[in-house]
């Protein structure tokens, strides 16, 4: 196999087309980015569930002879044998994260209340009686909180189950809505930009028949044949992955890591690591999107 | 070199077969016409032999090997042993004489340094020396077939094919062509030519078969192009 030729017929290649080359590189370029992007959303996305989500916790409040609730007995505070029923039915949830499960009470809730509200007025209407005992229950898996709840929800003592999930969940629909929605954004993109390739490389064959007439006629081998039109693929991909990964690092360090991080500390920001994550991501998937349309139009159209 | 046993060909979607039961064989260093009227299956004959196409029923056989169970992967290597001439020449218009038929060479992997000596020999042998580094379109007809011949012949194939070579040339310019396609088949090539052309044919007396309508109604050693 003689390279030298093979390249000076993908140069050749890349002249002659050079006008469709430029399009696919920069239909490659925009719809990777996009790509990238959608990828990068994804990691910020998951990094922010995983930052809130560890907080996040079930309580259970438990009846005091101040507050009614469906299964309290009015006038009286839950008592131990409805703690110990309510512990132990906790503890036996497969859905509880080990050593999930803590009890705070009154007292712990009385210093809570007071260190928050510190300096304030409120502070100072409530008495250490009527604050409410409660179970603090972590999750193994914070999406599934269904079953716990609802597995002490009917018990005994049990005055309100508070899931601070209920919360964050319109919130991060919000963000699930904006990870896929670049995702198939860019999903469309990238098929474009794969029927485009294809469609380049038809014309790049027609416009090369005669020679390729030619080298069959002679007895070039198949593979001799492609390999022109695919590095020719494979240069365009390459050239747009690289101006995509260009645009990418530049998003991240201009926009998140100048801008997004200083302003908004409270909440963590992807930062190179992600970033090259997504940047692999995107040359992967421009590599396979230069590949697969090629071998697909050269069997179609340099068939022996 | 080239045998056809019983073999037909019938086109998708057509009916009437091209080739019908066709036998022919063909041996090394034989120089065979091959004549018919347009339609009568001379394409459709040589294409088998590249194995541009498959018999439908039959087998053919070119250098002892079966085309019908030949792997599409060994097809190349298959062609490599063939030349093929066409009416219309089939250069590359913005190669020099020189690189259309080192191209040949250069597209089956072929080292330079080969190339080099080779080019001008074979261009020595069409009567082409010193004109390796004229554009097609510098040339006349009779020269650009040259230049085509020489491409086919340059990698010293066992078989050479000539579809209607002289069709396009007049009469001077086809005599030329002809005894270069003579001189090559004195080199032990087998040439096998389709033609149209009865002076030629009537001239060489050659072993011809003729075509009609898909079935070989003549095979005759040292003939011409009619009946006599």
């Amino acid at each position: 196999m003689r390279f030298r030729h093979i390249f000076s017929e993908t140069g050749a290649g890349l002249r002659q087309n050079l006008t469709m080359t430029l399009a696919v590189i920069m239909t490659m370029w925009v719809s990777l980015s996009l790509f990238g992007a959608g990828l990068l959303a994804n990691q910020q996305v998951d990094l922010m569930k995983g930052r809130w989500y560890d907080k996040i916790e079930i309580s259970i409040f438990l009846c005091t002879a101040d507050v009614s609730g469906d299964n309290c007995d009015p006038g009286t505070d839950a008592t131990d044998a409805q703690k110990q029923v309510i512990q132990q039915t906790l503890l036996s949830n497969p859905e509880v994260a080990a050593d999930g499960v803590y009890f705070e009470t009154k007292q712990m809730a009385y210093d809570e209340f007071q260190r928050a509200y510190a300096g304030s007025p409120i502070r100072d209407s409530l008495t250490v009686d009527q604050m409410q005992e409660s179970f603090r229950v972590k999750l193994k898996n914070p999406e599934e909180y269904q079953g716990v709840v609802t597995s002490v929800q009917g018990l005994r003592g049990v005055q309100k189950v508070q899931d601070l999930r209920q919360y964050l969940d319109p919130f991060f629909k919000a963000l699930n809505f904006v990870q896929w929605g670049t995702i198939v954004a860019s999903a469309l993109l990238l098929i474009a930009a794969a029927l485009q390739i294809g469609n380049t490389i038809r014309l790049a064959a027609f416009a090369r028949r005669r020679e390729i007439g030619i080298m069959r006629l002679v007895g070039a081998s198949n593979l001799y044949i492609t390999l022109p039109f695919l590095f020719e693929a494979v240069f365009s991909a390459l050239v747009g992955a690289a101006l995509a990964c260009a645009t990418l690092g530049a998003g991240v360090y201009f926009v998140v890591m100048q801008k997004a991080e200083p302003a908004i500390r409270s909440i963590p920001w992807i930062g190179w690591s992600q970033t090259g994550l997504a940047m692999l991501g995107v040359a992967l998937v421009g590599l396979v999107l230069a590949v697969i349309p090629t071998l697909v139009t050269t069997r179609k159209y340099l068939r022996v | 070199m080239i045998r056809f046993e019983s073999v037909s060909k019938t086109y998708d979607g057509q009916r009437r077969a091209a080739l019908d039961r066709v036998n022919v064989d063909i041996d090394k260093g034989e120089f065979v016409f091959l004549v018919g009227a347009s339609g009568s299956g001379k394409s459709t004959f040589l294409r088998l032999i590249l194995r541009e196409q498959r018999a439908t029923r039959g087998k053919v056989f070119v250098a002892g090997r079966d085309l019908g169970k030949l792997h599409s992967w060994k097809i190349p290597a298959m062609r490599r042993q063939i030349g093929t001439v066409f009416q219309d020449f089939r250069l590359l218009p913005n190669k020099t004489v020189t690189e259309n038929v080192a191209f040949a060479l250069q597209v089956i992997g072929k080292p330079p340094s080969t190339i080099k000596r080779v080019v001008p020999e074979v261009l020595e042998l069409v009567g082409l020396d010193g004109k390796g580094g004229r554009l097609p379109e510098e040339l006349s007809g009779g020269e650009q077939q040259r230049v085509a011949i020489a491409r086919a012949f340059v990698n010293r194939p066992m078989i050479l094919i000539a579809d209607e070579p002289t069709g396009n040339l007049d009469p001077a310019t086809s005599i030329g062509i002809m005894k270069l396609l003579d001189r090559i088949n004195r080199a032990n090539t087998t040439v096998l030519m389709a033609t149209h052309d009865s002076t030629i044919v009537d001239q060489m007396r050659k072993r011809v078969i003729e075509l009609d309508d898909g079935e070989v109604v003549r095979d005759q050693s040292r003939g011409v192009y009619g009946y006599q």
